[in-house]
């Protein structure tokens, strides 16, 4: 009973430090966000806004109310959609490849794969610049889609693999004695199966998309296909020497609500897909 | 329904070895067949070339009469049991049962009708709105059986479908196939390693050995007339007891003594040298338990009982031999190919279970010689088939 106690409490501590660990920016970021602009710049070290310092839903409106902003919204929004969309379709058809048939140049298709996941995003932007710009693809939403989904494609082409290799060859060779076409097979059997995976590479590949800075930052150049966390840095209020902070914060916020719900919407999905696919059930 | 006609079919893989070598069987409308033999003999491939998932590599396989080589698995027809079951574990068992008739774009009543009726024969009723993950070995069975009933397929195929049950469902599933079996008379090809079942269920057994058919024919012919000593090794537990044999005039000389065989046997055997005989281990008896008492004396040995097993119906005595380095040699080969193992030379005697023979004693024992077979070592078949 006492190493029982005695755990239960360590648990506790641990628990409670990882959680202030992780979550104090956040929260951190919620109190700016509710301050006002004054009351940061007269410096308001408290959690809470001092009297009269509180802004309420002010900073919120004022984000929102932004054109600017609410463009960025649009623009992430649709390029991390559309990208996690191709991205998925593309890497289940290869993956399914991969880990069913044999074909000549499999070992290269992976292995380039792992490559071009290991390539440091920064060293391309300076081609894909100079490329985009004479393609007309510069401060487009293709612009930004192609190299999202080239560099989410690796990780989810080699998780959805994994997942592929896991579900028996006897589930599609039961469906095609049952009658179903290979397609049918594919469709009504294995990727129904696979759901975790695709869940995982989904969502890994939306992250990727959502949080991206820096081809957001250098493929743009107006509202036009800017995502969020680049006109983030474009809020610049009125004295450039004096950011306004509470309103970035209120815009951080905004934007980090999408994911939030995301992860906590598809938690169970992601968990057994991180798991499912490296230990065999 | 429909007959299966196997022609001469080979299969070879990439590396030119052929995993079923120049096949032919006819399986007849409404036959119950069994492909049996050793892991690796080809017995599954085989199965797998009927149903599509394998091609063939030469040769004619013949549904209803109709060429079905180059048919995609969808194309011909047939239903199996997969030895996992291959259950869809995303969907219920009543979905299970219904995916062959959901992909023929039933209606929703007419596939009901099928899946209830399936579902009633299998006894599945109560477990249909559950999971496949959920339920118990036998049941998942029982579903995929469904799946394969549900619809009218042209025939059965069963690739070892019980092998992942424990001995007793086995035993309780094996009765429910050949019953299921009968009473819908749909031609049947089944595949199993296990001998039991072979012989119980099959009208006819092909049994096969490293991709090539050693014998095609009904379970009592296999036990008594097997064509070589593989499949007289294979067939019967325990197994047949091969001993070293020579034949002069109507005399057989064993390890134990000389004894007369018919003279029919003799004629095809005296004078060719060393030979193989085999006798089955109920061939032999305790003379002090033989009824009347009258036993030729001929036909008798003493014998040192080394160990003995008693089971209540029967019991088992076994009598270590002495054998020259050749002879082992080649029962040594003859196990390993029936996929086990043979430690010592000894024979195995299947004893009225009133014998009072005792371990480590000597008893003496008759022989059956008229149901005896002598086999040449070299080829291995029988030279006394049909005697």
């Amino acid at each position: 009973m006492q190493t029982d106690v005695k755990s239960k409490i360590g648990t506790f501590v641990g628990v409670a430090v990882i959680l202030a660990w992780c979550l104090l920016p956040v929260v951190w970021i919620i109190s700016l966000s509710f301050k006002s602009q004054e009351a940061v710049t007269n410096g308001s070290p408290g959690f809470f806004p001092s009297d009269g310092g509180g802004a309420g839903w002010q900073n919120y409106k004022d984000v929102l109310d932004n054109g600017q902003f609410r463009h960025a919204v649009f623009n992430s929004i649709g390029i991390s959609l559309i990208a996690t969309l191709l991205s998925v379709v593309i890497a289940t058809l290869a993956a399914y490849a991969i880990a069913r048939l044999d074909f000549k140049g499999k070992k290269f298709v992976l292995t380039t794969a792992l490559v071009i996941a290991m390539f440091p995003v920064v060293s391309l932007v300076g081609p894909l610049f100079d490329m985009w710009r004479t393609f007309h693809l510069y401060d487009t939403w293709p612009g930004l889609i192609i190299p999202y989904m080239s560099f989410t494609l690796p990780l989810a082409i080699w998780t959805l693999s994994a997942f592929f290799r896991e579900i028996p060859w006897e589930m599609e060779q039961a469906a095609q004695v049952d009658g179903a076409t290979a397609w049918q097979a594919f469709r009504k059997v294995i990727v129904p199966l696979a759901a975790p995976g695709v869940f995982t590479a989904a969502i890994l590949t939306f992250f990727f998309a959502w949080n991206d800075f820096v081809f957001g930052i250098s493929l743009t150049s107006t509202e036009k296909a800017r995502p969020i966390p680049a006109a983030l840095s474009f809020f610049v209020g009125q004295d450039p020497f004096n950011r306004p902070a509470s309103l970035l914060a209120a815009g951080a916020v905004v934007a980090t609500v999408p994911i939030v719900v995301l992860v906590l919407f598809f938690q169970r999905k992601i968990v057994a897909g991180l798991t499912a696919g490296a230990v065999k059930g | 329904m429909a007959a299966i006609e196997m022609k001469n079919i080979v299969k070879k893989y990439g590396d030119g070895f052929p995993a079923v070598n120049d096949v032919s069987i006819d399986v007849a409308d409404g036959e119950f067949m069994i492909l049996v033999g050793p892991s690796g003999c080809g017995k599954s491939t085989l199965l797998r070339m009927i149903v599509g998932l394998e091609d063939i590599t030469s040769g004619d396989m013949l549904i209803g009469g109709d060429r079905v080589n180059d048919l995609a698995p969808r194309d011909r027809n047939l239903s199996m049991v997969f030895q996992n079951y291959a259950l869809y574990p995303h969907l219920t068992v009543y979905e299970n049962i219904a995916f062959p008739l959901r992909l023929a774009k039933m209606s929703n009543k007419e596939v009901d009708e099928k899946v209830r009726d399936a579902s009633k024969t299998l006894d599945l009723d109560e477990h249909l709105q559950r999971k496949p993950g959920n339920l118990s070995g036998g049941q998942r069975q029982r579903v995929a059986m469904g799946r394969a009933i549900v619809r009218e397929a042209k025939a059965f195929l069963f690739d070892e479908p019980l092998s992942n049950l424990d001995a007793k469902l086995r035993g309780q599933m094996r009765t429910e196939i050949a019953r299921l079996q009968k009473r819908l008379g749909i031609t049947t090809v089944y595949v199993t390693h296990d001998q039991t079942e072979a012989m119980t269920l099959g009208d006819r057994v092909a049994v096969m050995k490293r991709g090539i058919l050693q014998q095609l024919a009904t379970p009592r012919e296999l036990y008594e007339q097997p064509v070589n000593l593989f499949v007289a090794g294979f067939i019967g537990s325990p197994p047949m007891n091969f001993l070293p044999a020579t034949v002069e005039g109507d005399q057989v000389t064993l390890p134990f003594g000389t004894f007369r065989i018919p003279a029919a046997k003799a004629e095809k055997t005296a004078g060719k040298g060393l030979l193989m005989a085999g006798i089955r281990p109920e061939h032999f008896e305790d003379v002090s338990v033989i009824q009347g008492g009258n036993v030729d004396t001929a036909q008798t040995f003493k014998a040192h009982i080394d160990v003995r097993e008693w089971l209540g119906d029967q019991q088992y005595a076994y009598v270590p031999y002495e054998a020259e380095a050749k002879v082992q040699d080649q029962l040594k080969e003859l196990a390993r190919e029936a996929d086990s193992d043979s430690l010592r030379t000894q024979l195995v005697v299947s004893l009225d279970s009133d014998s009072k023979v005792t371990e480590d004693d000597d008893a003496t024992l008759f022989i059956d010689t008229d149901k005896m077979h002598l086999f040449d070592p070299s080829t291995g078949d029988n030279l006394t088939v049909g005697l």
